[in-house]
């Protein structure tokens, strides 16, 4: 099946190496995601585009454990059928922490600290009958 | 002797928070109609109004049916501290020798379930709601998850917090969930966002609140039992804080805007936390009642494991914390839920307060809210 992007701003798609699409301020090196041109650190606006790095630490977790309302959610929230999933910050070292999904939904298996990369999830099939994907970070092993 | 800039409150009203047929507008104008017979005043003594309200309209379009007197009326709307601005609004009109009297009211009333977020208006994007992460609960959860990691706050806390809630819930006949539920209860319902379960959590809901102030040194001719505003202050997040949707967050780590809030409100009012003799604080999760007892200035970061153990923040303790259930039994209709905590903080310092009169003369209470975007308001009363 062919996959698509959620929001081709977020990430390099479709692409071979997988990289989430951030800024970083020319002024003070703030990093920034998604993309923008105003920097909340030092009120500057002159950035610059960079691709942030893949792998990481866990800093926080949840699990979302009831659907979310759709919308605006596009992911599965039928209630008989939902299955929780996982939501984190993911420090990246002097860049940022991202919030993202995460791959793992248990919470035996997520411990604050872990090693953590970035991969893709499935969302849902669009009516062209394309996979629509979103970036993600699953533990190293 | 009162001064001419301060305020005092001389009348509170208060609708039912449970669920009504009654919409958000009802109970506005329900609860102003309450404050004006406790002040012993009419519509038409007021010079101006602050209405706020999230979700339930405009504030200024009940003058149809409390009276067109021609008076000041400005909506306000700024998250959740939408209540606390209204009156932060009506408190500096007063003190800038604009107006003797006026009044500040707020009300909501949200549909069932967690906030819909709209992801566009917020400024996240429309990804952001789509891939499942404009939550507010997951921002509680995930707080709460690293609090617990850095200061050892256990899951039995949390559930005592809860259990606490619905036990002053139950002696409030304005709440909205009234059955007292235990420790146990509250642990082992539905995980709703790890580690919170649904009775941890409070629920959108419906309510209105009246305030009605005046200048301090004309409180007496409205009431025998005035009580002064001593700090009202409103705050927003500073670069490097952790606040609900955020899409990343800085390396580096800044107190969030309630440490900000709270020490302005202190300065403001020439007292120290040590001087608190009773605190409504944000408790849209159990949680969050904890954290905020930190981050409010009453206690160390995890010293509320021992705290709360000991009962200190029951009703009967050293600092009583939500004494009229908080969030968790009247839920929170955006608009009305700061002002419910000042219309708490004062019967309780009134001695009207009935079954959870708070013990030993309360001489100062304190408010305290927090919500999206990371906004934070703060007050302090006394008698």
């Amino acid at each position: 099946m062919p996959q698509v992007s959620v929001d081709e701003t977020l990430f390099t798609w479709p692409s071979d190496e997988l990289r989430l699409l951030g800024s970083r301020c020319i002024d003070c090196a703030n990093h920034m995601f998604p993309r923008q041109d105003d920097c909340p650190k030092c009120a500057g606006n002159s950035t610059e585009d960079v691709e942030l790095d893949t792998k990481g630490t866990l800093w926080t977790w949840t699990i979302q454990g009831y659907p979310p309302k759709a919308p605006p959610y596009v992911g599965p929230s039928d209630p008989k059928t939902f299955e929780p999933y996982g939501v984190g910050y993911i420090e990246l070292d002097g860049q940022l922490k991202v919030e993202t999904r995460l791959t793992i939904n248990t919470p035996e298996e997520l411990q604050i600290g872990m090693e953590m990369q970035l991969t893709t999830i499935p969302l849902y099939t669009n009516d062209d009958g394309d996979e629509v994907v979103t970036f993600a970070f699953e533990p190293i092993n | 002797m009162a001064k001419s800039d301060d305020v005092a409150i001389v009348g509170i009203g208060i609708t039912s928070f449970a669920r009504s047929e009654k919409s958000g507008m009802d109970h506005g104008v329900d609860a102003v109609r309450k404050a004006l017979a406790d002040s012993g005043t009419t519509w038409q003594d007021m010079q101006f109004a602050f209405g706020g309200s999230a979700a339930a309209g405009a504030p200024d379009t009940m003058v149809s049916r409390l009276g067109l007197t021609g008076l000041q009326f400005i909506n306000v709307a700024n998250g959740c501290a939408t209540g606390g601005s209204a009156l932060f609004s009506a408190v500096n009109s007063i003190k800038a020798g604009m107006y003797d009297v006026g009044i500040a009211v707020g009300f909501d009333k949200h549909e069932p379930g967690a906030f819909r977020v709209d992801t566009r208006k917020g400024g996240l994007g429309q990804w952001y709601g789509e891939t499942g992460m404009a939550l507010t609960t997951q921002f509680f959860g995930m707080k709460l998850n690293r609090y617990m990691h850095d200061y050892g706050i256990t899951e039995d806390t949390l559930g005592k917090v809860g259990e606490k809630a619905f036990r002053n819930g139950s002696m409030n006949e304005n709440a909205w969930r009234r059955k007292p539920l235990s420790e146990a209860q509250v642990k082992e319902s539905a995980m709703l966002s790890y580690p919170l379960t649904q009775y941890m959590f409070c629920s959108p809901g419906e309510g209105g609140v009246a305030l009605v102030l005046c200048r301090a040194d004309k409180a007496h001719e409205y009431t025998d039992t005035p009580i002064m505003l001593n700090a009202a202050v409103v705050r927003s997040r500073r670069f490097g804080s952790f606040e609900v949707f955020s899409r990343h967050l800085a390396p580096e780590f800044t107190e969030g805007p309630t440490v900000d809030t709270s020490k302005a409100a202190f300065e403001m009012a020439g007292i120290g936390p040590e001087d608190v003799d009773i605190a409504q604080l944000q408790d849209t999760e159990v949680g969050a009642e904890i954290m905020h007892m930190a981050e409010n200035g009453f206690c160390e970061h995890g010293d509320q494991e021992r705290m709360i153990a000991m009962g200190e923040t029951e009703i009967t303790g050293r600092l009583p914390v939500n004494t009229d259930g908080g969030c968790l039994a009247n839920g929170e209709p955006i608009g009305a839920s700061g002002l419910r905590q000042v219309y708490e903080n004062v019967l309780q310092l009134r001695g009207q307060a009935g079954q959870r009169q708070v013990g030993g003369d309360p001489k100062v209470a304190y408010t305290h809210v927090y919500g999206a975007p990371g906004i934070s308001g703060v007050t302090i009363l006394s008698k």
